[in-house]
């Protein structure tokens, strides 16, 4: 068990073969820490997700891993590379889907694709091949000749997907993936996810969606100002943070002598006029007491990750 | 010294796709330019001009038109084009994120500049061609001319670009730089008739005055007397003042633009 309190330090890594390489990373610029002290490791073939607040840390995170930015001090490696030796080598066996849209507005939607691919010295023929079939994948053939200033911000956000596999990459960096898209395409995203966690792709995610992080990653890294402040599976850390359910309702001064009488050590939160209780004890008890105590307004449901993430990073805004 | 290697020539490739795309609104401009000056200045204005060193007026600035030409061509691609690429577009970012390093993006960017130089050039040598203005064999020499000489104009302006806070940056270069050498670089009067010092800062500081010099002396076979200098000598220091600050410029403007897109 780790306390978020120590000095800890994590390990980051990507191993074919499963070995441990320790390293300790830290990178800051203009006297702004961006990332401080974070290590950690990822296995073959896993997914991992990093959650966090704006500013946290991600987005630098997972550009350190594809040698966009480089980090002042320890080391980085990816399948047994390290990003200050061998970036090209990286770049060759790693996809990445950014956050913003850096398509190319000249381009169709097929040509986009087939540039893209130049730079990993795929053949003409062979990356036509793969851009036809990512376009048909991730339903966009009939844009296929259509310039990108015509599709939508999800169609964008499709082909920029379809663009981080074109090279059949090893590892697959995912910034925000599913931002903007509707809830078709935000599945379809999450299928082909799925998809390649069975050919054994190691992914690395970032977002902001709680239930696709806890969907779709095996492992959770939590950051915040640019530190890890916790790690686990999902189901594990909501039982270990927020518990098995929560009782939302009205919040009324009145009632809590009561209610911190029927939940001992119970967790209890105020937003605004509202109460949340939070549990481990298993379900039914919340039910049990609105029998006897008939209430307007509430809600009962299970405890989830979105619980987690606020309790330990807070519920004030960060500023980018 | 940045490490270079044919990567470099995927982004150019990728420049050169948009270009074929937009070829019809870029060519246009580089075709009436030209022709609109020769008319002006070459007919209109030519005969009321005695001849400059034993040529006719229209015959002097000709040459200077490709000069211009091909700073413009440079200049402009990698000051907005670049930057619309780099800060609007993030093509770079997206270009850095495969295995083409960012060194590798701003060569390519480079050496489309150059490229765009020499087909600006191109098209003037062939304007001037069609008015008669072409008095030697050599002016085939003009294009490899416009090539390093778009390199070492394109690297000057990637320069400002690593510097650039937004697009409107891009006035002073324009206003500060270009427009004085337009006029000053021995391009629609004769530098000799400028006082010693004038002559020798252009010689020092603009870069077009090597160009037009070297144009000239391809086109027509006339080298202008500049600082009393003989034609080779004068020929020769052109030469090697674009290939020394071209190649230090382009080591310089590379290294500039990696610390601004890597932090």
């Amino acid at each position: 068990m780790k306390s978020a309190g120590a000095l800890f330090s994590w390990r980051v890594f990507l191993s074919f073969l499963k070995k441990l390489i320790l390293i300790q990373l830290f990178l800051s610029f203009d006297d702004f820490t961006a990332v401080d002290h974070i290590d950690f490791k990822v296995y073959k073939g896993e997914c991992v997700g990093f959650l966090g607040p704006n500013g946290a840390g991600k987005t630098t995170t997972v550009r350190m891993m594809y040698c966009f930015l480089l980090p002042t001090s320890g080391e980085l490696k990816l399948a047994g590379l390290s990003v200050n030796t061998q970036c090209r080598e990286i770049k060759s066996i790693v996809g990445v889907a950014p956050q913003e849209d850096n398509l190319d507005p000249d381009f169709t939607a097929i040509k986009n694709l087939t540039v893209y691919a130049r730079y990993f010295d795929i053949p003409k023929d062979e990356a036509l091949k793969r851009a036809e079939e990512q376009l048909k994948f991730f339903q966009l053939e009939e844009k296929r000749d259509v310039p990108i200033a015509a599709l939508s911000t999800g169609m964008k956000r499709r082909l920029i997907f379809a663009r981080a596999l074109i090279n059949q990459p090893q590892i697959l960096l995912l910034d925000e993936p599913t931002t903007g898209l509707d809830p078709q395409a935000r599945h379809l995203a999450w299928d082909e996810v799925r998809n390649l966690k069975k050919k054994q792709v190691t992914i690395i995610l970032t977002t902001h969606y709680m239930d696709e992080a806890a969907f779709l990653c095996d492992r959770i890294l939590i950051i915040d100002r640019g530190k890890i402040i916790e790690e686990g599976k999902p189901a594990e850390l909501v039982k270990k943070h927020v518990g098995e359910e929560v009782l939302e309702l009205d919040y009324d001064e009145k009632l809590i002598p009561t209610l911190k009488e029927a939940f001992p050590g119970a967790d209890f939160e105020r937003l605004g006029d509202r109460l949340q209780i939070f549990t481990d004890k298993p379900h039914g008890v919340f039910e049990g007491f609105l029998k006897d105590h008939p209430m307007q307004n509430v809600t009962i449901r299970t405890a989830n990750l979105e619980d987690v993430f606020l309790k330990l990073t807070g519920r004030g805004l960060r500023e980018e | 010294m940045p490490k270079l290697t044919y990567r470099v020539w995927k982004v150019w490739r990728r420049n050169f796709d948009v270009f074929t795309k937009t070829i019809k609104v870029n060519f246009l401009p580089s075709l009436l330019e030209p022709i609109l000056y020769l008319l002006a200045f070459g007919f209109g204005l030519g005969g009321f001009i005695p001849s400059i060193q034993g040529q006719p007026y229209i015959d002097f600035i000709a040459p200077a038109l490709v000069a211009i030409a091909i700073m413009n061509g440079a200049f402009f691609e990698c000051t907005f084009g670049s930057f619309v690429r780099m800060y609007y577009q993030k093509t770079f970012d997206a270009i850095v994120a495969t295995p083409v390093s960012v060194e590798e993006v701003v060569a390519g960017e480079l050496l489309w500049g150059a490229t765009r130089s020499t087909i600006n050039a191109t098209i003037v040598l062939a304007v001037i061609a069609i008015f008669g203005l072409i008095k030697s064999p050599l002016f085939l020499l003009v294009v490899p001319l416009a090539f390093f000489g778009g390199l070492m104009f394109g690297s000057i302006a990637m320069c400002f670009t690593a510097a650039a806070p937004n697009i409107d940056f891009f006035n002073f270069p324009s206003f500060l730089f270009l427009t004085p050498m337009f006029f000053l670089s021995g391009t629609f009067f004769p530098l000799t008739s400028l006082p010693y010092a004038a002559q020798v800062a252009a010689m020092a500081v603009l870069p077009l005055t090597h160009v037009v010099n070297i144009c000239r002396a391809l086109v027509t076979t006339h080298v202008e007397p500049i600082l009393g200098l003989n034609p080779q000598t004068l020929l020769l220091i052109s030469l090697a003042w674009i290939i020394v600050v071209g190649v230090f410029f382009f080591i310089v403007s590379i290294n500039l633009m990696k610390k601004r897109l890597t932090g």
